[in-house]
């Protein structure tokens, strides 16, 4: 203390306080402090918040090993019965633990109020001489300076270094490009889906090819192409799609059908590319990629439940309202000789979000 | 023809013969479609008394919005004022009527669901009436929408279904969701099976239709059984707080978790009581 004081006064010599400092009020002491029934009161206080967190702690086993979880679980008020107990025996004997070590300080810990000065942060001048002279002499004895070969190629080696990290970012992927070796197959890149000339147009999930007269005027299918069928198997018997190329492939060739009455067409070019007033749209929204199938059928409007954006699907799927800046692409259809509907072609231009080099 | 003209000769032939066999023929051919014939669901026939005290209704509480003939009303922007009925069938209107969102209260946006108006025996003469008018879907038969021999595969697949084509609008919990210009997607649990069944089928409002021939009977069935099943599990996770994910959510953290976490603060650096005495000097 006569430490603190001491450098309490040579700090009020240093600087001419304008204001003179009040000093901190003298301290009052806590019921607590003075009153040994409210000390052993406070002390049981305590002791019971930690007990309470045994119990609950003890409770949480019970709960555990008591229980139902699986396909018949136990339930309490409808909710799952393991989840809630756990959950809340274990929280509340948290709560208790901490409750407890607040009051512990609040009421029975020293309290005294203590004025702590701020020190300098630099090092004695003594220990500033003395690294700098340390630093001088490891230059002068590793001879960095004079020895130009050794310092040079050094840097070399140091800037070499950037190579593999340069060489390894062509991992994150085959660019977008048109052509070139991933173009061939049209799977990896986002110029090409696995859309081509005659290909289905199956429902999603049921995979059952669709004539127009399966759809009524407003009606909306999740439509997926053919290939992606479990069923279409290539030469070795395996599912010509599966696993992340299936995956990969249905995030850029997932489209939706839609049949309006044709009248309500505005767009005559977007009416010419489908059947009877059947258009069928990507469900990939230009946006940031999310699948959109909230179709209104009324208004035609077609809305991405992830920003907002909304697509007039009677006018060439353009954009009326949100983030998106590209309409929606069309895939055209036809008809095939057994009267299902069938793609004329991939889509004219890349689905989904736009990216730097797309024109 | 000739088996029969091998066994009667010629000359035993009565001259009635031709037209009873053609008579036979006729019959056979018609009882053998009668009895073979895909089922119709509305194979009863709306009796024409149905329809006529459909008309009647229909008159009083429906025509002054959709027409005195159901041919739909038009406001002065060619907007729908009241929608057409002619081809909407009676599934439509058993959808529409039996969930109380017709008759509406108001001309508006949404129909809002409430306690339907009509009994069961009106709403079926509503229905006969507007099926009279043209073709559309009938009032599903029972065995489509009966789920309780769906296996959990088939509730699995179900659960697809309804993930690919209703989660974007109903919400992946099937409790609804908001659309533009005050228009939202109603939850569904609260529907019976049927009532599920032809919103599917029909479309109403801005719903998209999803016709049998698409989506089958079978698929539908399917996706009701996994609505339900949703619906009946325990809220195992704790409390659904409405099911709509990250929204009610957040809220509840920032709400409930953060104004918890000012309060326990507040109390931490709270003065504590103070007491005038003066402490006892220790020996």
């Amino acid at each position: 203390m006569s430490d603190h004081s001491h450098e309490l006064e040579a700090h009020q010599a240093e600087i001419a306080e304008p204001i003179p400092d009040p000093g901190l009020p003298p301290h009052e002491p806590r019921p607590t402090d003075v009153d040994p029934a409210s000390e052993r009161r406070a002390e049981r206080q305590v002791a019971t918040f930690f007990g309470l967190a045994c119990v609950l702690s003890v409770l949480f086993c019970v709960a555990y090993f008591t229980m139902h979880v699986g396909e018949h679980p136990s339930t309490f008020l409808s909710l799952g019965a393991s989840t809630l107990w756990l959950g809340v025996t274990l929280g509340l004997a948290l709560l208790c633990i901490g409750i407890g070590a607040i009051q512990w300080a609040r009421k029975l810990m020293g309290d005294e109020e203590i004025v702590e000065y701020r020190h300098s942060a630099s090092s004695t001048e003594e220990d500033r001489e003395e690294a700098i002279a340390a630093f001088q002499q490891g230059v002068e004895e590793s001879g960095i300076g004079r020895r130009s070969l050794v310092r040079n190629s050094l840097l070399v080696a140091m800037a070499s270094l950037g190579l593999p990290a340069i060489v390894a970012l062509r991992d994150l992927g085959p660019l977008p490009e048109q052509d070139g070796k991933y173009a061939a197959n049209g799977v990896n890149t986002l110029y090409k889906t696995v859309w081509a000339k005659n290909m289905r147009v199956v429902q999603d999930v049921g995979f059952n090819p669709i004539k127009p007269s399966d759809m009524v005027v407003g009606q909306l299918v999740n439509g997926e192409p053919a290939v992606f069928d479990p069923a279409n198997t290539n030469a070795e018997g395996e599912p010509e799609f599966e696993g992340t190329a299936l995956l990969n492939a249905t995030a850029k060739a997932a489209v939706i059908l839609v049949r309006m009455d044709p009248d309500d067409i505005v767009d005559e070019h977007s009416k010419n590319w489908g059947v009877d007033g059947i258009l069928c749209f990507s469900k990939i929204c230009t946006h940031v990629g999310c699948p959109i199938s909230l179709w209104e059928q009324q208004t035609h409007h077609l809305l991405c439940p992830c920003h907002q954006s909304t697509f007039d699907l009677a006018d060439g799927g353009k954009v009326v309202f949100g983030p998106a800046a590209r309409s929606l692409p069309q895939l055209p259809i036809t008809l095939d000789s057994e009267g299902y509907i069938v793609a004329q072609s991939d889509f004219h231009e890349p689905v989904g979000p736009s990216f730097w080099e797309r024109g | 023809m000739r088996l029969l003209s091998e066994k009667i000769s010629r000359k035993r032939r009565s001259r009635f013969a031709g037209p009873l066999v053609l008579l036979i023929g006729l019959l056979l051919t018609g009882g053998l479609y009668a009895a073979f014939a895909p089922a119709n669901a509305d194979q009863s026939g709306p009796s024409a008394d149905d329809v006529a005290k459909g008309r009647a209704l229909f008159e009083v509480g429906c025509a002054s919005c959709h027409g005195k003939n159901a041919e739909g009303i038009l406001t002065k922007r060619d907007k729908n004022f009241g929608p057409s009925l002619i081809g909407v069938g009676a599934a439509a209107v058993h959808f529409q009527v039996s969930t109380g969102r017709m008759p509406m209260a108001q001309p508006g946006t949404q129909a809002i669901r409430k306690r339907p108006v009509y009994s069961d025996t009106e709403i079926r003469q509503l229905g006969a009436f507007v099926q009279s008018l043209g073709p559309g879907p009938a009032v599903p038969d029972a065995s489509d929408y009966d789920i309780s021999n769906l296996s959990a595969e088939e509730i699995a697949k179900g659960g697809e279904f309804f993930r690919t084509n209703c989660t974007a609008c109903h919400n992946f919990a099937g409790h609804g969701g908001a659309m533009p210009e005050g228009k939202f997607a109603p939850k569904i649990y609260g529907d019976t099976p049927q009532q599920i069944f032809e919103a599917m089928l029909t479309g109403p409002q801005q719903m998209p239709a999803f016709s049998n021939q698409v989506l089958t009977a079978q698929d539908k069935k399917a996706i009701i059984g996994y609505v339900k099943t949703i619906n009946e599990a325990p809220q195992y996770g704790g409390f659904g707080l409405g099911g709509l994910g990250p929204v009610s959510e957040g809220m509840f953290a920032w709400l409930a978790g953060i104004g918890g976490l000012v309060l326990v603060a507040v109390w931490i650096a709270s003065h504590s009581a103070r007491s005038s005495k003066k402490k006892k000097v220790q020996a």
